[in-house]
């Protein structure tokens, strides 16, 4: 029983990891009805952004305090995510309005290229490190319910916490400020939105600047765990399932969603994996997506979309 | 629209000025035709593995600017080309197509791709042209009576695995005390990974070990279920046979689930550098097997390459990056095809462009001694090596070196793979692909030739 909840428990966490990343997809379809392929790769920018500021500051500014140099290197990096965001909709964006969905899938796919090839041709493509003063050391608790305890990986636990705290900013963001319902009237439909008054070049800045900002959240949480490199894209990958179960245009689907697939690929990894050879949990959690595709093609919480014919 | 002319212009400079650059270069390479030998050198310093494949590459690159600082191969300018396969095989295969025929002709291909290595195999009888794997490849073409074009030298995966068990029985007081102990393998879900497998199990038989087997999915950035089932299992020893990310993330996990790193033990392949950097203090204690050489700051090669390679401005990374663990396998293996040729040209003539015929003649009668190494610059990096018709993989040493938390140190004597255990194994998997592939194997009046 102990070990089931250790497992149910590494899920959890992991799928709420999982929730942040996919929130970058749901937050830029929702706004623009862009499928941002390129989000994997603005998390790794924005990590490699961070990863390497944090390392210059010190011998620039002369700064001997990692907290002070963390902090100027997470605004810098949020400020180059800005940018990134900017010149998307300056350079992409404003010329595809009213484009077919796949057109737009394309060009955030070489949007993807583009800022994969460029983050590492200017930040460079080894291994970089975030220190964030992260835990790393386990924790064994209930020692006297479960023999040997029930262990708990403190850096997870925190990155949980963090990953709610911003999904729950986020919501409040989305439902109780103008610029949260102005993107929400985007999403609804832009034609109408922009009839109202509704500035929907600026509203793209901001909502590319939100995922910019979620994406280096989460590529400084991945990048403090597994060091920041190339790899950090595949992150992205993994949250594919997660926006295809949650819906690509739900937040509580992308929360639910992520815990769905976290808790579901650690349990067929560790129960059926070994029945069928294991290294079973990516093509599991696609799996397990599609399968409630069968039920909800709209996704757990997504729209139904009903086209008069 | 001014923004697309002011495009175009930068485009056409730039294309002017690579032409301008690079003339020089072909015009060079033209007008010494006959005496040049063509390496191809297939890279990954882009995608998931760059942090491992670039200080390949450097160290690769670096050894042939050093030969030809030092007047080339016996006067023959060693010239290279590389190109980017991402770690992926068709991209390898893609790029042996390519570059095949250049240059008069390709010396031989080195993929660091186990599973570019399975592709290249059919290919390279057809081509004539060898392939070097040294330390990865396809553990069976050690024997070159069937596999005629490929050279797993200095070792193959059949040799880390028996060595690494070797050395638990050596830990645990001897092979019988390794009866009921219990050892997981944690590996790359891939033809790299699964190599070890044949082998172990064939020691769990002999030994009486318990032997867990856990694969990691490509590129291994999500391990924790694995270590889970680790935490679960409490086995005695982990060997971890990963490439790349997968390697430090391993550590971490190992970490979070309280897994002692010094049980852990990986592959050559998982014991370099960019595996436990990062990872720091929290990786100290953890161990893993070299291909011969470790981190070798001291050695005469690296100093000459420090000296005439970089000292000259033609380095090809970092200068802080020369004597690393993945520098000098990437040194060492260009080493070993250049000492093909020399071979070869004993044989067909000195100051001449080997074919890959040739080359392929050189690597099977190589004869490394310890007085050659020593010349070469690799005085206690390695030990000698000899090829022959029934031996492309030519010395099997290998020592175990451990992370102190801040660099990599020796911590075992030399060992070599038990023949007894390993040649059976290749003969009987060379020969079961002879015969689904239709091969006669070379007799040894063949072999002669």
């Amino acid at each position: 029983m102990g070990f089931f909840l250790e497992v149910l428990i590494g899920g959890l966490m992991t799928g709420m990891l999982y929730s942040l990343v996919a929130l970058g997809f749901v937050l830029i379809f929702k706004a623009s009805g862009v499928f941002n392929f390129a989000q994997g790769a603005m998390v790794l920018f924005a990590a490699l952004a961070m990863a390497r500021f944090s390392e210059w500051i010190p011998g620039w500014l002369g700064i001997a305090n990692p907290v002070v140099a963390n902090i100027l290197a997470f605004i810098i990096a949020a400020f180059i995510m800005f940018l990134v965001a900017w010149l998307i909709e300056r350079l992409v964006l404003r010329h595809l309005v009213n484009q077919e969905g796949a057109t737009l899938l394309m060009a955030t796919l070489g949007i993807a290229y583009f800022i994969d090839g460029l983050g590492q041709t200017v930040f460079g493509s080894d291994i970089y490190k975030i220190d964030v003063g992260m835990p790393k050391e386990p924790v064994m608790v209930l020692q006297d319910v479960f023999a040997g305890g029930l262990l708990i990986n403190k850096e997870d636990f925190i990155a949980a916490l963090v990953a709610a705290l911003l999904v729950a900013a986020l919501a409040l963001f989305f439902q109780k400020t103008s610029t949260g319902r102005a993107l929400r009237a985007v999403a609804d439909d832009h034609q109408a939105a922009q009839s109202i008054g509704i500035p929907l070049n600026r509203i793209w800045v901001i909502v590319w600047t939100v995922a910019g900002i979620v994406a280096l959240v989460a590529g400084i949480i991945w990048g403090s765990k597994m060091g920041v490199q190339f790899s950090l894209v595949t992150v992205a990958l993994r949250a594919l399932p997660v926006v295809i179960l949650g819906g690509l245009t739900s937040v509580p689907g992308a929360i639910i969603g992520g815990l769905i697939i976290g808790v579901g690929e650690k349990m067929s990894e560790v129960y059926l994996g070994p029945l069928v050879g294991g290294g079973i949990e990516i093509w599991f959690a696609y799996m397990l997506a599609l399968v409630f595709l069968l039920f909800r093609p709209q996704g757990l919480f997504g729209e139904k979309i009903i086209d008069r014919v | 629209m001014k923004l697309r002319k002011y495009a175009l212009a930068v485009s056409l400079a730039a294309m002017g000025l690579s032409f301008t650059l690079t003339a020089p270069v072909h015009a060079q390479a033209k007008g010494k035709q006959a005496q040049e030998q063509f390496f191809p050198v297939l890279v990954y310093r882009t995608g998931a593995y760059a942090p491992n494949g670039t200080p390949w590459a450097n160290g690769f690159v670096d050894y042939i600017k050093l030969v030809n600082a030092k007047g080339g191969i016996n006067g023959v300018t060693a010239t290279f080309e590389e190109c980017e396969t991402g770690y992926a095989t068709d991209r390898s295969v893609e790029c042996y197509e390519r570059l095949k025929n250049k240059g008069g002709g390709a010396t031989a291909f080195q993929s660091l791709s186990t599973g570019a290595t399975f592709a290249l195999t059919e290919k390279a009888p057809v081509d004539k042209i060898p392939l070097i794997t040294a330390g990865y490849g396809r553990s069976e073409s050690a024997n070159g009576a069937v596999f005629t074009w490929n050279f797993p030298l200095l070792g193959t995966y059949w040799v880390g695995a028996d060595v690494l068990i070797q050395h638990l029985a050596k830990k645990e007081g001897g092979f019988d005390k390794l009866k009921g102990k219990k050892i997981a393998l944690v590996y790359h879900d891939s033809p790299y990974g699964k190599e070890p497998i044949a082998l172990l199990q064939e020691r769990a038989k002999m030994h009486g070990f318990d032997l867990s087997l856990l694969p990691v999915a490509h590129p291994g950035v999500e391990q924790k279920a694995t270590w889970l089932q680790v935490r679960q299992n409490r086995p005695d020893y982990v060997l971890l046979w990963g490439w790349g990310v997968m390697n430090s993330t391993a550590l971490r996990e190992a970490q979070a689930t309280g897994y002692p790193r010094e049980k852990m033990y990986g592959i050559w392949w998982a014991g370099a550098e960019p595996d436990v950097k990062d990872v720091g203090e929290a990786a100290k204690g953890y161990n893993a097997l070299t291909l011969q050489h470790g981190v070798e700051l001291n050695a005469k090669v690296t100093k000459d390459v420090l000296a005439l390679v970089h000292g000259k401005g033609q380095g090809t990374g970092p200068k802080d990056e020369v004597g690393s663990v993945l520098y000098m396998r990437g040194l060492i293996s260009a080493m070993l095809g250049i000492e093909g040729v020399k071979q070869a040209q004993e044989r067909y003539g000195k100051g001449k462009t080997m074919t890959g015929e040739q080359v392929r003649w050189g690597l099977e009668n190589l004869d490394l001694t310890q007085q050659k190494l020593d010349g070469l610059g690799f005085a206690g990096v390695m030990r000698p090596v000899s090829t022959s018709c029934l031996d492309h993989m030519g010395s099997s040493w290998v020592r175990v070196h451990t992370w102190n938390g801040s660099k990599w140190e020796f911590s075992s004597d030399w060992y070599q793979a038990d023949e007894k255990i390993i040649r059976p194994m290749v003969m009987h998997a060379s020969l079961k692909y002879a015969e689904e592939k239709k091969i006669t194997p070379r007799t040894p009046e063949q072999c002669k030739q």
